[in-house]
């Protein structure tokens, strides 16, 4: 027992300034710091209009990034496609992941716009529906911009080659897809005049959230 | 005054610390290696968990999600390589020194910044949580954990840059109402932003806990937006444009809306409503009678949480929880509860206060608003864990949600 006389008197040390509370500043040398040193001023209330930081963007530059579509139809690029034309697209680019007929395999369904004028869940649905089985959320009953299928084929689709249709492709499917929904005949000609005046039946069931 | 230590306590707890080695060394309990009697490893460049230490990520089959191990964490900061993540498309890999950042639209000056661009702008950095839109599991079996029950949520420091500085920086238009964020992934994932939130305080972030960014969290640059759905954080952020309406992306129209029980869907559902979930004790634990610890975490977009209630008989009575500071506004928050369970079967809860008065709902208070045909998104509802008298800890199961 004696050997450990030692070690607990300085853990008694220890801990009775730790109990104290914090250990007190050294005051001499507290003193010369803040004596020997200029008074410091506030910076951080200080910050330039502008740092200069980075540098102008070309238009070059922001036309090679500034893909997106909006839903009224800024954005939309030359060309233009048919749902006849779209179709033999659709089946090389699509069809393995979306099925034949747009009607979902390992990705989702796009094709679906039952029950009319209804959206795919809510009270009317439910009358609509009965004792029936449940209908997919699809391009048909649940996406209220037709736009929206430009901007995202365009960029992210097919997802084993984003990025690599032309716009007359883009222009093909989205008209295939509209078509096979029966929002739009198989030679209607979908492009940046026609797309955004196509009426999506989901349009009127968003609501935006009041923003905080 | 605090108590003051006697010298018969010190000699009490050091006796009892030598009486703990002597059975390592001479007891039944020998450890195969003594080491107290050879010298330990060297000092390495990076450090490694301990062997015994198994905390993993639970990765979903698709490999486009994995789930923070909550019931294998302690406090509230989740390590970064244990953050939950979910892309679209794939972890893209991004040269630092390739990286750009392009801001245009309504603003004066189009810019492009560099990543050592964005790191000379003054730094700021703040703890809060990213989770998941889609973060919980409906419907699920007794032997779940709560990695499952909603693991797509996590907590960390992050440093970067304020946006309203580079929005600054850019000269912004007064009149811009919405940016979109874009990223540099192969979905090249779009979110709008109402400017709003840009300018108070949405941060592009390059570092998370003191170090860069991991590739899956969005290296080398992510937008934060503290409290906000996780997707609408745009990882391998590449492009900012201003402009005066939202975009309509697929991703906040077709996707991470919330179907309403009215027949209406809500869109630009961005802040998380308050949450909570005890992870300990849960499955697969098994518990002894006696004092049990009750631990978990509660968090909300909408701020700081302001009380978190635990339940030991399935939500019959309710009692406070103790928060452990700081209480962190937009953070997981750990709480805890000294419970003395007697053996009996029981079900344990928690059931999450926010500042804003908003109260965790019941799950049944979710399906009655949102509706049999709810998807995934913006589910906070409170669950239980059900203590059979042997001890082992479930799941508390519930009738399904489409039922």
């Amino acid at each position: 027992m004696g050997r450990l006389t030692e070690p607990v008197a300085v853990v008694a040390r220890l801990l009775t300034v730790l109990v104290a509370g914090c250990a007190a500043p050294d005051t001499d040398v507290q003193e010369t710091a803040l004596t020997s040193m200029p008074t410091p001023t506030s910076s951080s209330d200080t910050m330039p209009d502008q740092f200069g930081f980075g540098r102008p963007a070309t238009h070059e530059e922001i036309a090679a990034w500034d893909i997106d579509v909006m839903a009224d139809g800024a954005g939309l690029p030359d060309g233009e496609g048919t749902a006849e034309s779209g179709g033999p697209i659709y089946a090389r680019q699509c069809a393995a992941c979306h099925g034949t007929e747009g009607e979902g395999r390992t990705a989702a369904p796009l094709v679906g716009y039952e029950p009319e004028s209804t959206p795919p869940f809510g009270p009317r649905y439910e009358a609509w529906r009965g004792e029936g089985d449940d209908v997919p959320f699809t391009v048909g009953n649940y996406w209220p911009y037709a736009t929206t299928l430009y901007d995202y084929i365009y960029r992210a689709m097919p997802s084993s080659a984003p990025g690599s249709l032309e716009p007359d492709e883009v222009y093909s499917l989205v008209a295939w897809i509209l078509a096979e929904n029966a929002f739009i005949t198989d030679d209607a000609v979908m492009n940046a005049t026609t797309l955004p005046a196509v009426e999506m039946p989901a349009r009127e069931i968003f609501v935006p959230q009041p923003l905080p | 005054m605090p108590r003051k230590i006697t010298r018969r306590d010190l000699l009490t707890s050091a006796a009892g610390a030598v009486g703990a080695a002597s059975i390592t060394t001479s007891g039944a309990h020998a450890q195969t290696t003594d080491t107290t009697k050879r010298p330990g490893a060297l000092a390495g460049e990076r450090g490694t968990r301990s062997a015994h230490e198994q905390a993993i990520r639970r990765v979903s089959t698709a490999r486009s999600s994995s789930q923070t191990p909550l019931q294998d964490l302690h406090g509230t900061i989740t390590p970064s390589d244990l953050h939950f993540e979910r892309h679209h498309a794939g972890i893209p890999t991004i040269d630092p020194d390739e990286y750009a950042l392009l801001i245009h639209g309504m603003v004066d000056r189009p810019t492009i910044l560099t990543l050592a661009d964005l790191k000379r702008f003054p730094a700021t950095s703040r703890i809060c949580f990213v989770e998941c839109s889609g973060n919980y599991l409906r419907d699920a079996g007794p032997e779940t954990k709560p990695e499952q029950v909603c693991g797509r949520t996590s907590s960390t420091e992050w440093t970067g840059v304020s946006l309203a500085t580079l929005l600054r920086e850019v000269g912004a238009g007064p009149d811009a109402t919405w940016l979109l964020a874009e990223g540099q992934d192969a979905a090249v994932m779009t979110r709008s932003v109402p400017m709003k939130k840009a300018r108070d305080d949405a941060m592009v972030v390059y570092a998370q806990n003191g170090e860069a960014l991991r590739p899956a969290q969005g290296y080398p640059a992510r937008l934060l937006l503290p409290g906000w759905e996780g997707n609408s954080n745009v990882k391998w952020l590449r492009r900012i444009e201003l402009a005066d309406r939202p975009f309509m992306t697929r991703e906040e129209t077709s996707k991470y809306t919330d179907p309403l029980a009215d027949g209406t869907a809500r869109q630009f559902s961005f802040v998380f409503d308050a949450r909570s979930i005890i992870t300990s004790p849960a499955y697969p634990e098994v518990v002894e009678p006696g004092w049990v610890e009750i631990r978990g975490l509660a968090w909300s977009g909408r701020g700081a949480i302001a009380q978190v209630d635990i339940s030991t008989d399935g939500g019959r009575s309710w009692q406070v929880a103790g928060l452990q500071g700081p209480v962190l506004p937009q953070a997981h928050i750990r709480f805890r509860y000294l419970w003395r369970w007697d053996g009996t079967a029981s079900e344990i809860m928690s059931r999450a206060v926010d500042e804003t008065g908003y109260v965790q709902p019941t799950r049944d208070a979710l399906i009655a608003a949102r509706g049999r045909r709810a998807r995934g998104y913006h589910l906070n509802p409170i669950t239980a864990w059900r203590i059979e008298p042997s001890g082992q800890v479930y799941y508390r199961e519930e009738r399904p949600w489409d039922g």
